[in-house]
């Protein structure tokens, strides 16, 4: 059911005139009268949003969002969906940015648990989730954070046979994988069903990210063929700090949002890398 | 008198144990390939994946004449 005349009208009534800290005016609507409004009407709080945000009345929540974001774009970005494969370091991070900046609806996807070893990086794991699924952790987190964002949980490994059917619909795909098997399963998955691909890994204090359209040649620029790649690489003996993993999956999270709202500079056929034990950032050029 | 150039060499992660105390100015024969390259410096080749040079994509078989600048990545695969 999508919001009628009536709602738009309850929408206005609930919404005040403010100023941001710059004093430039605006109308705003606050997260618990979103939250009324649903209730009441029967509409989940993401479709009150959009409503809103059509109106020029902007939630609360998004506000110190739109000096960078249009409402339009906001109101897009809560219509779009994003895949997350993977909830561990890159994938933790990523999921806490998109929620709280408004993605509509999030695939989450690790059939993973928590354990000891992963409290030092992965931003979903405290002590008390020691065994605990990463995609009920990741689910539960960001309900907590964002009742708007529609989620879809997949508590198991993407693998050939299930991948289209996850990342199917897709606005963007976000590989946050531990692994080069698992990563080419993905890209594969990905450009077969036309959806466009985000992929970075970590290790140490190093990372690198790219981002792929299915047209691209992708990963085999940074892998090699896949029938040569090791399944794992430098993070099996060098780990991954937690200030280097949540920096990539930063990065991951920008270049997803610039695809949906089709803005700024993407890195199709490059490679950010980056060492931060020498703070050196450079943009690789892949092809 | 050796015809020597410099490079300039960055290795990543874990093949920073190979990284010379000259890296910023690495003595090379002109047209010494990147293969020879880490020979010398007694990386795997298989550690070798991702070859940059002056921020693009090399091969091993690239050929260095001096003044460039190296990078060179083990694969990388955390999440």
């Amino acid at each position: 059911m999508k919001p009628g005349v009536d709602i738009k009208i309850r929408i206005r009534e609930l919404s005040n005139r403010k100023k941001l800290p710059d004093k430039t005016p605006y109308t705003g609507i606050s997260v618990n009268n979103i939250i009324d409004i649903s209730r009441d009407s029967g509409i989940s709080c993401r479709e009150i949003e959009i409503a809103s945000l059509e109106e020029d009345i902007i939630p609360e929540r998004y506000i110190r969002n739109m000096k960078s974001f249009s409402a339009t774009d906001q109101a897009t970005l809560l219509k779009s969906m994003i895949t997350i494969v993977g909830l561990g370091g890159l994938g933790g991070v990523v999921t806490e940015i998109l929620a709280r900046t408004g993605i509509g609806i999030l695939n989450l996807v690790d059939g993973d648990v928590f354990e000891e070893s992963n409290l030092n990086r992965q931003f979903l794991c405290t002590e008390n989730l020691i065994s605990t699924p990463k995609a009920e952790a990741a689910e539960k987190r960001i309900k907590e954070i964002n009742s708007s964002v529609m989620v879809r949980k997949y508590a198991e490994y993407l693998n050939e046979e299930n991948a289209a059917g996850i990342i199917g619909g897709s606005d963007a795909v976000i590989d946050c994988l531990d692994s080069l098997t698992g990563r080419f399963v993905l890209e594969r998955a990905s450009k077969k069903s036309g959806r466009r691909l985000v992929s970075a890994a970590v290790a140490g204090s190093c990372g690198h990210i790219t981002t792929i359209f299915p047209e691209d040649p992708g990963l085999k620029l940074v892998y090699g063929d896949p029938e040569n790649a090791p399944n794992k690489g430098a993070e099996t003996s060098l780990g991954a700090l937690s200030y280097c993993v949540s920096l990539v999956a930063s990065l991951e999270a920008s270049e997803a949002i610039k695809i949906i709202l089709k803005n700024g500079s993407l890195l199709r056929n490059k490679l950010l890398v980056i060492d931060l034990a020498d703070n050196s950032f450079e943009t690789m050029q892949l092809s | 008198m050796s015809n020597k150039a410099s490079i300039t060499l960055k290795l990543f992660a874990t093949l920073g144990k190979f990284m010379p105390v000259s890296a910023d100015n690495y003595r090379i024969e002109p047209g010494t390939s990147v293969r020879d390259l880490i020979a010398g410096l007694k990386i795997p080749e298989e550690k070798a994946k991702l070859i940059f040079i002056d921020g693009i994509k090399g091969e091993l078989d690239s050929t260095l004449n001096g003044g460039e600048r190296i990078g060179i990545f083990p694969p990388v695969g955390g999440g």
